[in-house]
């Protein structure tokens, strides 16, 4: 169990793709000027990378060493087909507010990232908590973004209005940059702290041990 | 030749990758460390884009509209950029080892930039907006122009960015804005310097 809390917690914050990897840049930045597609675009990369994930690491014997880029390649362009498809005809206003970044998806380096990195060597059951996990990553990170982005980019959250005041600039792709490059930082830096008072617990539990047993 | 001119024009600036669509961020942040390997990686992927679209745009318009298989253009396109990168390194790497040495490293890095799948997927929409009205063949040669121009406007913004990353080595920056954090800041008022085009009406 100890395993997939540990593929689960790397996934969501210590191995952030979105923070801590700088992975996907493209639709980050492209669509984190509204919140729903933002949030589209995580949903959406969280199925097709557990589904990636999975089939690639149930074919992971079958496939020859030397080739294995090019079939990752067919896998992920076949989901992103059928993706393509189904987004058309059931969520169409998904599929357009997504444009040009669904097909850019096939190109997304964390979908890839991952196949090379982790389901390539991993059995099916860890490389789907694995895909879920770091898609859950990568959309909680759009979708945070997305609200700060929209809701002071364009007054509104997920296209409901809600104040008339607005900074125009944060809806285009410099507010985009400036707003990721920010949340980084802050990211960085609340991991930082949190794990020097661990360490720092860690010290003092450490140091006590050895005074009671120097005292024995 | 009004066309022409605004087609370029959009493609450099108005309608730039980098800064208006955000196409291609992974080696813009990942590779304009430096000013030599910026232009490098900017040469390789102009020349690529204007080949990949080269080649994509008349086997979709003339072989997958008329047989139908449009919906599987992300498959086709994609194996088309491999082979085509593949390709073009060897031939650089025969015909000219000085220019594979200066730029034989960003190409294989190109498969996998969304600049080249998102200008081959751009022109095969509806392009009406940049064209106007043409016929089919220049529609194709536009399209042509139009993915070298974005790739000079690509490899323009490239040179900013690594000029002023250069720039900012001297200075100290705080620990958790250091690297990438601090890149964006930078590529942000890069953007704002180019939503000054948009005024350009073509």
């Amino acid at each position: 169990m100890n395993k997939y809390k540990k593929i689960t917690l790397d996934g969501l914050i210590f191995q952030n793709p979105t923070f801590m990897l700088v992975l996907g840049t493209c639709p980050t930045l492209g669509l984190i000027s509204s919140a729903f597609s933002a949030m589209g675009m995580g949903l959406t990369v969280i199925v097709i990378l557990t589904l990636s994930n999975v089939l690639i690491s149930l074919l992971r014997k079958l496939i020859p060493n030397e080739v294995r880029i090019p079939c990752y390649i067919v896998i992920i362009a076949t989901l992103v087909t059928f993706a393509r498809m189904l987004l058309e005809k059931f969520v169409p206003d998904l599929y357009d507010s997504l444009g040009g970044f669904l097909a850019l998806i096939v190109v997304n380096c964390i979908i890839l990232g991952r196949a090379e990195a982790f389901a390539n060597k991993h059995n099916p059951l860890e490389a789907a908590v694995d895909g879920i996990a770091n898609g859950l990553g990568f959309t909680c990170a759009l979708t945070v973004m997305g609200v700060v982005c929209e809701f002071l980019g364009k007054g509104s959250l997920f296209g409901y209005h809600i104040m008339d005041f607005k900074i125009g600039m944060l809806a285009t792709p410099a507010g985009a940059f400036i707003v990721y490059g920010l949340s980084i930082a802050l990211f960085v830096y609340v991991i930082d702290v949190f794990q020097r008072a661990r360490r720092v617990k860690a010290n003092k539990l450490a140091r006590e041990n050895l005074m009671t047993q120097g005292v024995e | 030749m009004a066309t022409i001119i605004a087609v370029i024009l959009a493609a450099v600036l108005t309608e730039n990758f980098i800064t208006v669509k955000t196409y291609g961020i992974c080696p813009f942040l990942g590779v304009s460390k430096k000013t030599s390997s910026a232009v490098g990686m900017g040469v390789a992927v102009t020349l690529v884009m204007a080949i990949a679209t080269a080649v994509t745009y008349p086997i979709y318009k003339f072989v997958m509209v008329p047989l139908k298989i449009e919906f599987l253009e992300i498959i086709f396109f994609i194996f088309i950029i491999a082979s085509l990168v593949q390709m073009l390194e060897k031939i650089i790497q025969k015909l000219s080892p000085s220019l594979y040495g200066a730029m034989g490293i960003y190409l294989p890095l190109i498969t996998t930039n969304c600049a080249v799948l998102g200008v081959t997927e751009l022109v095969i929409g509806n392009m009406d907006a940049v064209y106007g009205s043409v016929s089919a063949a220049a529609a194709y040669g536009l399209s042509v122009l139009y993915a070298f121009a974005a790739g000079i406007g690509f490899t323009l913004v490239m040179i900013i960015m690594s000029g002023m990353r250069e720039k900012l080595n001297c200075y100290k920056t705080p620990k958790a804005l250091a690297g990438f954090p601090i890149a964006m800041v930078t590529a942000s008022f890069i953007c704002m310097a180019f939503m000054v085009f948009k005024s350009i009406a073509v």
